[in-house]
């Protein structure tokens, strides 16, 4: 008999099951509730591990659900997918170590966890997506299962992030959603098929084909944060850090993403939109928001804000690299999906890390927290340097295959926008550094006691290491055939049928 | 065509309400788990065995006691009719599995005498509907409306406050009225056709005066008991007011059943001679109930009065199907997504109304500033109202969403896209509205209440019924195929859009 159909299904029941099980479990079970997380995760990754040697040997995992009439559910491993469900199996498992030692003694945790998993769930499910219509079902998903987590602590401040979450988010699902029906008027059909399946649509489509475009990159631009659509990212940093860290690094702003890189990669196809036009203003768009988002970060002294405005920045990469249309900008921008997600989700630990322990969340509070959290400050370092494109770390890769990919299609001005970003990168990232390491310890920091043992209990601080240390590997091992930049070369030579 | 025992599920599931109504009456408790467990479960196969019978046989023309119209009653058993007797089944079980535990735990209707008087009302309220959507006849279908009608008014009355019995009566008043229009069509149909079968009707309708006059009366009154804005003003007070398990039964069922009557009509008979403007304003209609209602939701101050409200608005999208459906191409669309939002519209909205029942009874209230934190103490009851809402504003994957998917397509592709705005727009509407409840349970309560135990009997019907209005979507196929069989569409459209 042959599995291969139940794969994709038992890839998004590794989470989901767990998940529900876990809203039935008194709060209390914390063993068997932690323990269903962990077998989960783990369970996840090894089907992620089969699922990358059979993709490579030349298995077909595809599976169809009935749902609507004429049009069915699928789920279908290609290269690309296997790019975001690695990360996003990979970050799952750190993340529940994560959450689990940073939520010790909170309330609903039940709840939490709970969504926590379904939330992963809706993620795998957008990176499997084979159609649009499929895609739309777990990208709406994710909106819902990703609110409770945003409001999870129900303070006033909490709830109104929540609010503006939903306003910005169901407001582009509105237009998304318009978007792919009238595609599906149009064509018929909503499958993701490599190089695109709008080229033969006779020309006189071509406005609404333009039309379409604006609305379904608008819609998916409210979970990527293009701007003016970041509005309700830096007010979600009120969430616990686990959230956070999943929200920037793994679910919400990588589907946003993963969302506009399918639709021009996977419905328009990356030559054919080129010659529709649109790829020029989804660069424009992508480069002021990868300019302003900087900018902004510069002027937050609340770190998690900080860190929030430079994920608006660097999370517009993405759509600028495949909105270049040339293969080595192409690469840069999906390498940097999964180089973005381990430098970010590492500044995250790390920030609830200095909240967890020094009750610190302000950049002018952190003098001196080097000597106090060497390790962890270590690891922050190793992800901020990464996030201005210090070599050998993973940004540095990201930035190189996009500033060469802009030369490649002859848009000298990319370079600019690029130099400019890494310069404004390093003015918000280095004064931090600064502080920590060569600054003495004042306020809360000098109060503190160094601990008995290790700085912060393992559980917060091996999720960091992993990370940063991951981040360190995809730049240094970037050549080998194992790193995420050699999966994004798989992806764009199919793309692009070189 | 052989149809051994169709035919005798058929009469048994209007016989059967019919003879336990006054059997609850007359044994009173004795019976009760008979009423509350297995009659539910026997209806249900009742309803499997009809739905099988249809699918081998095809729809089936019934003649009680062999009777041949004029003369005769005949029931007509379509696609249709036994998805909405498949419905009503499960919201009943849902509602008579949950009614016992709300009725001994709730203070103001503790008397036992007016809980006596439920279920014989709640049987008589499943017959009439069964009848309803079984008949075949104008005239027999007045009778299955009048009979929904004084079922209801009582049974809103059961709630015993000086407010219920208010909007009861207003209920009761408009309703009559709204009988009575209907009745005055009726009569001039028979005047001019002889006959009140529908089959036969339908091929002999003119475009004349008369007929129009007729039309407009029986569908206007119609309207009035669907609460189509603006004539909804009676439905708020009374859904609100009434029990819980009455108000799921009302907002589920009994407005749906008018409206069924509506598509009958629209569809059996009078669109060949509707003018086309007709079909047009009833589409505006609907989208000034689904904007008004939603934004009467959103100024709620009590729970049940915003599900109620959110009633009004979701019958809204329902009329959409009229203008969208008079584009041939559309029109199967436009018709199985109304159909499959009606249906899962009946079974979130029995969820929500069942859910806020325990919440009401939790909290000792329904004001909304009150419930800060109520989750925590009923988590199963919020969870009901979070999978019924998600279909309620029709976010994917849920049998709402599947709903408005058809009409979104139908408008877009029809080329009216105001009526594809309004469905996004409404989504949207019923999102503000919904999340202001959920922001308000799960916020962080300055008064920690202790979790409550989970009472099952009354949380997990709500709960199962939003599962169901959830995952209704993975059968949509199969609603569709059985939807189609006997449906009244020989015009174009294959359900499917043309690449």
């Amino acid at each position: 008999m042959n599995f291969d159909p139940l794969v994709p299904l038992l890839l998004i029941a590794s989470s989901l099951v767990p998940g529900l099980i876990i809203f039935t479990l008194p709060e209390d079970l914390r063993g068997l509730r932690t323990a269903l997380n962990l077998l989960g995760a783990s369970v996840k990754l090894l089907l992620v591990a089969v699922m990358l040697w059979g993709v490579n040997h030349g298995h077909t995992y595809e599976t169809e659900i009935s749902f609507l009439p004429g049009l069915d559910l699928t789920l279908r491993a290609a290269p690309l997918p296997m790019l975001f469900v690695t990360l996003s199996a990979v970050l799952w498992l750190v993340t529940t170590i994560y959450a689990v030692g940073y939520l010790e003694g909170s309330p609903n945790r039940g709840r939490f966890f709970g969504f926590f998993s379904l939330c992963v769930s809706s993620t795998v499910g957008i990176a499997m997506a084979g159609d649009l219509l499929t895609f739309l079902v777990f990208y709406e998903m994710l909106t819902l299962t990703t609110y409770p987590l945003v409001v999870h602590r129900g303070t006033r401040q909490a709830l109104q992030a929540g609010r503006t979450y939903l306003a910005y988010t169901l407001g582009g699902s509105v237009l998304l959603l318009l978007g792919i029906a009238w595609l599906y008027t149009l064509t018929g059909d909503l499958c993701f098929k490599e190089a695109g399946r709008l080229a033969d649509l006779p020309a006189e489509y071509t406005p609404t084909l333009r039309l379409i475009f604006a609305m379904l990159i608008l819609g998916l631009g409210v979970k990527a944060a293009l701007v003016p659509l970041h509005g309700w990212l830096p007010q979600a940093m009120v969430a616990p850090a686990p959230v956070s860290a999943l929200l920037h690094a793994v679910a919400v702003v990588k589907a946003g993403a993963f969302g506009i890189v399918r639709v021009v990669s996977d419905i328009y196809g990356i030559e054919f939109a080129d010659r529709l036009g649109v790829l020029m203003p989804l660069a424009v768009a992508a480069s002021v928001t990868i300019v302003y988002g900087s900018i902004r970060a510069l002027a937050q002294d609340d770190l998690k804000r900080r860190l929030a405005f430079s994920t608006v920045s660097q999370v517009s990469y993405i759509a600028l690299g495949i909105a270049l249309g040339t293969p080595l900008a192409t690469i840069g921008g999906l390498v940097h999906l999964v180089h973005q997600g381990l430098m970010k989700i590492t500044l995250f630990f790390c920030a609830g890390n200095l909240a967890e322990r020094l009750r610190i969340c302000r950049i002018s509070e952190m003098d001196g927290t080097g000597r106090k959290m060497p390790w962890t400050m270590g690891t922050f370092t190793v992800g901020a340097l990464g996030m201005i494109g210090v070599p050998p770390i993973a940004g540095f890769v990201s930035k190189w295959y996009l500033a060469t990919g802009a030369l490649e299609a002859g848009q000298a001005w990319v370079i600019g926008v690029l130099a400019a970003s890494s310069l404004l990168n390093a003015a918000y990232f280095l004064p931090i550094l600064y502080r920590a390491w060569f600054r003495p310890p004042t306020g809360r920091v000098a109060q503190c006691e160094p601990a008995a043992g290790v700085e912060i209990a393992w559980s917060l601080l091996l999720p960091p290491l992993t990370t940063a240390v991951l981040a360190l590997g995809a730049g240094l091992l970037a050549a080998s055939g194992f790193s995420p930049l050699a999966w994004a070369k798989v992806i764009t030579v199919r793309e692009f049928g070189l | 065509m052989n149809t051994p025992f169709a035919g005798l599920w058929a009469v048994l599931l209007v016989g059967l309400p019919l003879l336990l109504a006054v059997g609850a009456y007359v044994a009173g408790r004795r019976i009760r788990p008979i009423l509350v467990w297995i009659v539910p479960l026997v209806m249900a196969g009742m309803v499997t065995g009809l739905i099988h019978g249809l699918i081998d046989q095809g729809p089936l023309h019934y003649e009680i006691g062999g009777w041949t119209p004029p003369l005769g009653i005949t029931w007509h058993i379509d696609g249709l009719a036994t998805a909405m007797l498949a419905v009503t089944v499960l919201v009943m079980g849902a509602v008579c599995a949950y009614a016992p535990s709300y009725f001994a735990g709730s203070i103001k209707t503790a008397s036992a005498e007016k809980t006596k008087l439920f279920w014989p009302l709640t049987y008589l309220l499943w017959a009439a509907l069964n009848a309803l959507f079984l008949s075949a006849d104008v005239f027999n279908l007045y009778v299955t409306l009048e009979l929904l009608t004084l079922g209801s008014v009582v049974l809103i009355v059961l709630a015993g406050t000086t407010d219920s019995v208010a909007a009861a009566l207003r209920y009761l008043v408009l309703g009559l009225m709204a009988s009575l229009f209907y009745l005055m069509g009726v009569a001039l149909l028979y005047a001019s056709y002889g006959t009140l079968d529908m089959a036969t009707l339908g091929g002999q309708l003119q475009q004349d005066p008369l007929t129009w006059t007729a039309a407009s009366l029986m569908i206007v009154g119609l309207l009035i008991k669907t609460a189509l804005f603006p004539m909804h003003f009676w439905l708020p007070p009374a859904h609100a007011g009434a029990p819980a398990p009455v108000s799921a039964l009302l907002s589920a069922l009994v407005v749906k059943a008018s409206f069924y009557l509506v598509l009958r009509l629209w569809f059996d008979l009078f669109r060949p001679v509707a003018p086309a403007p007709a079909a047009q304003f009833l589409g505006a209609l609907g989208a000034c109930a689904v904007l008004w209602g939603a934004i009467q939701a959103l100024r709620a101050d009590r729970l049940k009065t915003l599900i109620a409200y959110s009633t009004v608005a979701q019958l809204g999208y329902l009329f959409l199907l009229f203008p969208l459906s008079s584009a041939p191409a559309v029109a199967k669309t436009a018709w199985l997504g109304v159909i499959l939002f009606a249906l899962s519209h009946a079974l979130a909205k029995a969820a929500m109304f069942l859910a806020a029942g325990r919440i009401q009874q939790l909290a000792h209230e329904d004001r909304l500033d009150r419930l800060t934190g109520i989750g925590q103490c009923a988590p199963l009851a919020l969870s009901a109202t979070a999978l019924a809402g998600v279909s309620l504003i029709g976010l994917p994957p849920t049998g709402g969403f599947a709903g408005k998917w058809m009409l979104l397509v139908a408008g877009v592709e029809s080329g009216q896209w105001w009526w594809a705005l309004v469905v996004v727009m409404g989504g949207l509407l019923t999102a503000g509205y919904l999340f202001r409840f959920w922001a308000i349970a799960i916020a962080a309560s300055e008064h920690p209440s202790q979790r409550a135990p989970v009472n099952w009997r009354m949380e997990l019907p709500p709960f199962m019924l939003g599962v169901a209005a959830v995952l209704i979507v993975f059968l949509a196929t199969h609603v569709a195929q059985l939807l189609e069989i006997g449906a009244a569409f020989p015009i174009g459209g294959s359900g499917e859009v043309a690449p």
